[in-house]
């Protein structure tokens, strides 16, 4: 059996809107290995969510997948009837969404949406169910746990909710959870704590993660590799500790230039001057070619495509053309 | 052509409304064009009553009882002269309903104009007073707004009415009718204009303004009143139906306007004793013509909001 | 939740007190009561006699209060023109109002609910657009149109239903029921609709908006990303959270039916409170006009009050204490 769980090739998802049509994601690739943690980043309107939500199958009409397959332990997904594709959520794919109290139905009780989502896809019974979903509280860190089940989401604190939100993705056993933006509706205190669960919970578990964010200091913490997604394509995607140190390409390196850390002093953050291009107006050749210092002639006419740099596959013209940056 | 200044700006404001989504979304909806046209048509013809109708059916000495009851022109005992048959006073059916929908188009703009004012004033004062003041008419409005409009329409109405007596009910009954409507719908516009004011109240330019001596009263006019006018204008167009409505069903039930310059309710009313005899068209005809003519302002007003929404776009 | 309770039971006191304030006036100053119930022969020490009798020439404020105590207990004073009590009018004809208005009402919701979510969760069925449009006919179209049109296709052309009165009714303990009998049942159907036609589309179109709002909502994507069956989301989960605005508005709307009932009453010749009412505006007959009045209003503070006492009691984030 082979290791990788999932499998995206040359995704393509476009919006059709009144003044043309939207690529959001447009011929994104990679691949995920069983129990590996993924970090999908980007700025807002990068990409990254939909991205999740078409693996997942949740893209809402009239938006659709355009082009490119996705396939799960072998088979493709993507174009799965609705009603198939139905039971591989909960059951095979979990998600997990940024704000817990909005994903929470407020008018019932934590135990009830539990129970409920075991039961539509394990067919055992409804103690069964409870006892599972108390164990899975459990899990999480949730105290007392067999006393608060009963609670309703609004009794809960925000980190509590997420702690609910992932025992609720992770109910059904799936193999692979995405979690999309789960701690930036958090407090920071709390935001370390839920990506340290939902990486533990995942693991014992044995399900592969998904982690969008635009966190990189999240994605350090708990990923094995990272993916950079800009303007809906691929920058650069590789190992995480690989990506941080060394990254490639401008864009990525204009990133990690402007996280602060406690040990660099005195050095100014570098900013990337301009912003990311709107859907609507991307410059043809790369998306990041105007904002880009090294950018070359051949930057504003064409995509570059993506090579293997080292550990890392990126996608520049002046990698291309000149190898690996130190 | 010349390209003066002020050429350029009314050029690029119509290019400007004709690239807007609120345009677009108008040339989008068959069913809202036909509505506007419609709308149209009978503002039109309501407007030029007296020119384009056959009859003056208000002249009582042009009507004649031998004409009386007469069916359509199409039927057999019909005459072309009446092309919708005549009433039971002998007025022609088509030139009734012209003038008809005159009266209840005019008592329907009217007192909508009323409750907007009305409702707007209140709800400036509201929002800029604060207070007791913003507490007690608040408080008015929700009350109100827990009756139904036609119900306090009918009620005032009907109270005038009774204790007018017999008086001049002819020229009173506009008034009446107006005022009344008009107290049954302004709450709405009081609401809406009362939190925008309650928003801008704090802005610095009515500090500012206070500062220099301006009254903040007149600069808040001149600065909510634009940010609210999208939502009062939705509002007065629903408005505007349901006000026509409103005067036919007090016309019909006896309150409204009385029948010898009839709107289109009281038609109806006079006519719903004759459909058991068979002459169906002295109501069914004037019923027609309210039922379209509302159901299009309807539409117009349902496009409005949908266009207006900005949760839509 | 205590305080909120006596908080609103002082509100509808008070607005009960305002509209018994308006009533009296009515009542004492239109037209002159004593005028009302004597002849034209009657000496103006008779007269004086009876106004002292009635209390007209006690100060007003005693005037008021006797008027709303006498309310509170029933008495309603008695109509010029039937010289009946009028609290007993109105209890004769009240059964009939009622009736109409709760079939009316069942109708509304047991049509309104059923469209209202078929037409959210299937947006472009042909079946939608239909009842789109009878949608709009509801909103558009005055009720006594409507009525007069039902008449028009079912009692004159053909000629299945009757156009007017009650039929039989039966009389159970002081209510007099039409539901007992096959004419009274007949005589029922055509104002039912009428009346519960406004209301059944307006149920429906809440219905189809509050839904097509919370189907957009967060936890409505996450029941999906779980896998939940379509049954589950959309009833379990959607229709559910519809549920509350929609029973808080048509409780609220309960109120409105009672009242256009005066329209449907006059159509159909129902002999209700309404058609009472609007006979006694006709005959200038106060103290018909001024019960009916007090009559209504407290109906309306009345249901507006319970429902915002269910609202809270049945809303688990606002009856849980939080933790």
């Amino acid at each position: 059996m082979s290791d990788t769980l999932l499998s995206v090739k040359n995704l393509v998802v476009e919006f059709p809107t009144r003044r043309g049509i939207l690529t959001a994601v447009d011929n994104v690739s990679f691949d995920l290995e069983r129990g590996e943690v993924l970090g999908l980043v980007g700025e807002s309107g990068a990409g990254k969510s939909i991205t999740g939500s078409a693996v997942i199958g949740l893209i809402e009409p009239p938006g659709r997948i355009a082009a490119g397959t996705v396939h799960l332990a072998g088979q493709r997904i993507d174009n799965l009837p609705s009603e198939k594709m139905r039971r591989i959520r909960g059951d095979k794919i979990g998600m997990v969404f940024q704000d817990p109290l909005s994903s929470l139905n407020p008018l019932y009780s934590v135990a009830e949406q539990l129970v409920e989502t075991i039961l539509t896809h394990k067919d055992i019974s409804k103690k069964q169910a409870r006892d599972r979903a108390i164990e899975l509280l459990d899990e999480v860190g949730i105290p007392a746990a067999d006393l608060r089940i009963d609670d309703y989401p609004h009794q809960f604190s925000g980190g509590m909710r997420q702690r609910v939100v992932i025992a609720l993705a992770l109910c059904a056993d799936p193999e692979l959870i995405i979690a999309d933006e789960p701690t930036t509706a958090l407090d920071v205190s709390v935001q370390s704590q839920i990506v340290s669960v939902l990486k533990k919970v995942c693991s014992e578990h044995g399900a592969s993660v998904i982690l969008i964010t635009h966190d990189i200091g999240v994605i350090a913490e708990v990923a094995d590799r990272v993916a950079v997604l800009y303007s809906g394509r691929m920058a650069e995607i590789g190992p995480v500790r690989d990506v941080i140190k060394h990254p490639q390409h401008p864009y990525t390196k204009g990133l990690m230039g402007s996280i602060p850390t406690i040990t660099q002093e005195g050095d100014r953050l570098t900013q990337i001057p301009g912003s990311m291009p709107r859907l609507t107006d991307r410059p043809p050749g790369c998306a990041f070619a105007p904002r880009c210092e090294m950018a070359m002639s051949a930057c504003h006419h064409s995509h570059p495509s993506e090579e293997n740099v080292g550990t890392a596959r990126v996608a520049c013209h002046l990698i291309t053309k000149m190898g690996a940056v130190a | 052509m010349p390209m003066n200044k002020e050429t350029g700006r009314k050029m690029s404001l119509i290019v400007r409304i004709l690239d807007s989504d609120i345009w677009y979304s108008f040339t989008r909806s068959k069913v809202t064009m036909i509505a506007a046209l419609i709308t149209f048509l009978i503002f039109a013809s309501a407007l030029f009553a007296p020119i384009i109708s056959p009859h003056n059916p208000f002249d009582l000495a042009s009507l004649s009882l031998m004409d009386s009851l007469l069916p359509p022109a199409w039927s057999a005992e019909g005459d072309p002269n009446y092309l919708l048959g005549t009433d039971d006073q002998g007025r022609d059916v088509l030139s009734t309903i012209l003038y008809g929908s005159r009266i209840s188009l005019a008592v329907g703009l009217v007192s909508v104009a009323f409750a907007a004012v009305l409702g707007i004033t209140l709800g400036l004062i509201a929002g800029y007073m604060g207070g007791r003041v913003d507490a007690i008419i608040m408080r008015i409005a929700d009350v109100q707004l827990s009756f139904p409009a036609i119900l306090i329409a009918l009620l005032i109405a009907g109270t005038v009415n009774a204790l007018a007596g017999g008086m001049d009910r002819e020229r009173s009954a506009f008034t009446v009718l107006v005022i009344s409507i008009g107290l049954s719908f302004w709450v709405q516009y009081a609401r809406t204009v009362r939190s925008s004011t309650l928003v801008e109240r704090n802005k610095e330019y009515v500090q500012a303004a206070r500062l220099i001596g301006l009254h903040p009263f007149l600069i808040m006019l001149r600065h909510v009143l634009p940010n609210v006018m999208g939502p009062v204008l939705v509002i007065a167009t629903i408005n505007l139906a349901l006000a026509v409505i409103t005067e036919a069903t007090l016309s019909f039930l006896g309150v409204g306007i009385p029948g010898t310059q009839p709107s289109l309710g009281t038609m109806i009313r006079t006519g719903n004793d004759f459909l058991f005899s068979g002459e169906w068209w002295i109501t069914l005809f004037p019923g027609a013509m309210l039922a379209i003519l509302v159901l299009a302002v309807n539409l117009l007003g349902d496009w409005l909001r949908d266009a207006l929404n900005p949760k839509l776009r | 939740m205590l305080a909120f309770i006596i908080k609103r039971f002082v509100q509808s006191l008070v607005v009960m007190l305002v509209v018994g304030l308006i009533a009296f006036v009515m009542f004492r100053f239109v037209g002159d009561p004593v005028d009302q119930m004597v002849g034209l022969e009657t000496s103006i020490e008779d007269r004086e006699r009876l106004r002292e009798a009635l209390g007209l020439n006690a100060p007003l404020p005693m005037q008021y209060w006797n008027f709303i105590s006498s309310a509170a207990q029933g008495d309603f004073g008695t109509s010029y023109q039937f010289k009946r009590p009028v609290a007993v009018m109105l209890g004769d004809r009240l059964s009939a109002t009622l009736e109409l208005a709760i079939v009316s009402a069942i109708f509304a919701l047991c049509a309104g609910i059923p469209m209202g979510v078929f037409t959210a969760l299937y947006k472009d069925s042909v079946l939608t657009k239909l009842f789109q449009a009878v949608s709009l006919v509801g909103i558009s179209l005055p009720t006594f149109l409507i009525g007069i049109l039902l008449i028009y296709v079912f009692s004159v052309q053909l000629q299945w239903l009757p156009s007017f009165g009650r039929g039989e009714v039966v009389d159970i303990a002081g209510w007099s029921t039409g539901l007992l009998t096959s004419s009274g049942l007949k005589a029922l159907i055509l104002p039912a609709i009428t009346l519960g036609l406004f209301q059944m589309t307006l149920i429906m179109r809440l219905v189809r908006s509050e839904m097509m709002e919370i189907l957009r909502s967060d936890f409505i994507k996450f029941a999906r990303a779980r896998g939940l069956t379509p049954r589950a989301v959309h009833f379990g989960h959607a229709l559910k959270n519809t549920m509350i605005p929609v029973i808080t508005i048509t409780g609220l709307q309960l109120g409105s039916i009672i009242a256009f009932a005066i329209i449907t009453e006059t159509v159909f010749q129902w002999p209700g409170i309404g058609l009472m009412f609007l006979q006694a505006v006709q005959d200038v007959d106060v103290p018909i006009m001024a019960a009916y009045l007090l009559m209504i209003a407290f109906l309306f503070v009345f249901i507006n009050l319970i429902v915002d006492i269910l609202y809270v009691v049945v809303d688990p984030r606002i009856h849980i204490e939080k933790a």
